[in-house]
């Protein structure tokens, strides 16, 4: 599914990425953990596309090179970030953005968009199995939300979009035990043989709810360990100062 | 392939030229082509006394020249003030007669002027040039007792009303483009609801410029009659052209007692290409009279043509409890430049006014909110809210908001409020991430700032008018 080969980055001079490799396979959930500044988010952006870093090294996503595609081109095959920080757009209604993007993207696949009609029908059923409140749904997109409704609101996009990689970045944080909880089921419920997820989180706690294959560590703009699920207890006893 | 795509795109489709025989007056402007006009549209004498007094106070007064946007000098005696299709000389009675050059440009402009073909429940004038070539459902109008026509047909048939009314929003003596408008107008559409009767379909005019150096001059006169409602939509377009092309039309609405008028433009004129040549200058005089108590005038205005948009489209609210609105888009990209706003004229007693203005620039464009609210020492309790919002693609564009506010009275409520943004790269990523092409984001997120005014516009065009938006900015994200 990704692979990420020797991978180094620098924005304005400064390198944050120092090779950084990662195989994750169809159907595997990768846990990437590590300190604040430790290239997490540079990571999941330059993964979606994001400007404004320079880079060297290797990634193919679904053995195509993945720096060949543009951002959205990105989404059209698949590939889905979920933000640390969700952003406002004022004006524009979340269910309307929820369905130009899922019409982008099936209009980029060659498959029939839905009417308004079509797609309401199944925003309303997975905004119920995330018990997202429906007035949410007409609100304007992210506009006035709480942290906590933010993150969930990508969790709904996710789980309308049914990506083939999911990128979650520090989704947990901020995120009360509630909230949390259903964040976790959200990924859960779309686990399976062909999706995959590479979640980044400062935190164990998330990995109790969501059960990583693998899990990373991430310092100093590369891994300097990977396990399974246990890692992530030993960091949480010994904090990454621990870990080498 | 992509690229081909956006700059297909980005060309002004509606750029073409008709090849067409002209009837045009003499070059330039003097008493003899005033009267070539008043001649070729066999008008009474009161009316081209009117047109020759409006001439005499030209020639006494100058173009104004505080606005933001500078444009060379205009050389009014090279200009044809008058010119129509030749087959129009003897006016078509129906459809079959129109020339079918003529049908054929408004089809390939949208607008089938077919009645089995038309959208239901909106009547069309279309202007060409300096003529009105042909109205739809005028008989199902009638019957309702709405008279919708071209103005020259107005002053034919009904004299008393037009010389009742016109002028008396925009006086003859008015400013410089008004004035000229007044001397050499030559067609534009005509509008009278009677009293009690809420028209049963949305009117709509359209404006072409087809010949080349040729000024349009259209007048439009919309009354509404005690406790009646009009819902009315003026679009226009014109061919890409090197030169400069003047485009001065005056509106008048009068709404008496209780009447409701709801006027809505999309004016996408060509706007010059991507160096600032060639365009329209879109100066335009648009004022409504809310003379009856209880009456209300509403302004909804998307201006994304043009080179250069100066107008403000204003309410004399002289009634009291009369309610004046204003709701603007102003898209300038390129080098293209506006000037707009309204003036809100507080006289009555508890009249209220509302104006929502979004300004958008992008590429090398200036666009500029300027607007007046005026309050009398009479207009007791009198109420406005002014809200300014701008937004900015790239650094090179600019953005300015010159609110005028006099209240001579003390019970007055007025609260302004603006605010200047640029679209983020975040929101542009974010967008992106989820799938839409870099263009379509624009399109999105602009469209969410412009909400307010899109809820405006008639169902029907609004679609049409959130398209528009998008693609006048097409090109302005690197």
């Amino acid at each position: 599914m990704l692979e990420i080969r020797n991978l180094k980055a620098t924005v304005e001079k400064k390198s944050i990425l120092n090779g950084l490799n990662l195989h994750i396979k169809p159907g595997e959930v990768h846990a990437l953990m590590g300190p604040n500044g430790s290239g997490k988010s540079t990571l999941s952006n330059i993964l979606s596309g994001k400007k404004g870093y320079e880079t060297s090294g290797d990634v193919f996503y679904e053995n195509k090179n993945l720096f060949d595609l543009e951002i959205e081109e990105r989404a059209h095959k698949g590939l889905f970030l979920a933000f640390q920080y969700p952003l406002e757009i004022p004006g524009v209604n979340n269910n309307n953005f929820l369905k130009t993007s899922l019409n982008a993207i099936r209009k980029a696949r060659g498959e029939k968009e839905l009417d308004a009609i079509e797609f309401l029908k199944i925003i309303k059923q997975k905004a119920k199995d995330l018990k997202f409140e429906e007035k949410n749904l007409n609100r304007q997109l992210n506009v006035g939300f709480s942290g906590g409704e933010k993150k969930k609101n990508e969790i709904l996009q996710m789980s309308i979009l049914q990506p083939k990689l999911s990128i979650l970045d520090e989704t947990d944080s901020g995120l009360d035990i509630d909230a949390l909880k259903i964040v976790s089921d959200g990924v859960n419920s779309l686990r399976d043989e062909s999706k995959s997820f590479l979640i980044i989180t400062h935190y164990q706690r998330l990995l109790n709810y969501i059960k990583p294959d693998f899990v990373h560590v991430l310092k100093n703009g590369r891994i300097i360990k990977s396990g399974n699920s246990d890692l992530a207890v030993e960091l949480e006893n010994k904090g990454y100062e621990g870990i080498n | 392939m992509r690229e081909k795509e956006i700059d297909k795109l980005k060309e002004y489709k509606y750029g073409f030229t008709t090849d067409i025989e002209n009837v045009k007056s003499p070059k330039g402007l003097s008493v003899d082509t005033i009267k070539y006009i008043s001649k070729a549209k066999n008008e009474p004498e009161w009316m081209l006394e009117w047109r020759l007094k409006a001439y005499e106070r030209l020639k006494q007064i100058k173009e104004p020249n505080w606005q933001k946007p500078k444009y060379p000098k205009i050389n009014y005696q090279d200009l044809y003030y008058y010119s129509a299709p030749k087959s129009s000389q003897s006016k078509p009675k129906n459809l079959e007669d129109l020339d079918p050059k003529i049908l054929d440009t408004y089809k390939k402009l949208g607008i089938p002027l077919d009645e089995q073909k038309r959208l239901n429940g909106i009547a069309v004038d279309a202007v060409f040039d300096s003529v009105s070539v042909a109205t739809t459902f005028k008989d199902k109008l009638n019957e309702a007792g709405v008279i919708f026509c071209s103005i020259s047909e107005a002053i034919q048939k009904h004299p008393e009303l037009v010389r009742k009314y016109i002028g008396s929003v925009i006086p003859i003596t008015d400013h410089y483009f008004a004035t000229l408008n007044s001397a050499v107008f030559t067609d534009g559409s005509f509008v009278y609801v009677p009293e009690g009767v809420k028209c049963p379909m949305e009117l709509s005019t359209y404006f072409r410029i087809n010949a080349s150096q040729t000024g349009q001059f259209e007048r439009t006169l919309i009354i509404a009659d005690k406790n009646s409602y009009v819902s009315y939509l003026e679009g226009c377009t014109a061919p890409m052209r090197d030169e400069n092309q003047l485009h001065a039309a005056n509106v008048e609405l009068v709404a008496l007692e209780g009447a409701e008028i709801k006027y809505s433009t999309v004016q996408n004129w060509y706007p010059g290409d991507e160096n600032g040549k060639g365009g329209i200058y879109n100066f335009v005089t648009k004022r409504g009279l809310c003379k009856g108590d209880h009456s209300k005038i509403s302004w909804t205005q998307v201006e994304t043509g043009s080179a250069i948009t100066w107008k403000y489209p204003s309410c004399i609210l002289k009634g009291d409890n009369s309610v004046g609105e204003f709701y603007s888009i102003a898209i300038t990209n390129n080098h293209q430049k506006a000037d707009t706003g309204t003036k809100m004229i507080h006289i009555g007693k508890n009249t209220k006014s509302k104006i929502i203005s979004k300004g958008i620039s992008a590429g090398f464009a200036d666009n500029t909110y300027r607007g007046l609210v005026d309050i009398f020492p009479k207009a007791k309790n009198a109420q406005n809210f002014t809200q300014c919002d701008s937004l900015l693609m790239g650094n090179k564009c600019g953005a300015h908001t010159i609110p005028y506010i006099k209240n001579r009275n003390s019970d007055s409520n007025i609260a302004h409020e603006a605010t200047t943004s640029k679209i983020s790269e975040d929101q542009l990523f974010y967008c992106q991430q989820r799938g839409l092409n870099s263009e379509e984001a624009v399109s999105l997120i602009v469209n969410g700032f412009c909400k307010e005014v899109l809820q405006q516009l008639p169902m029907e065009f609004a679609v049409e008018a959130q398209k528009l938006v998008g693609i006048s900015l097409e090109g302005s994200v690197g």
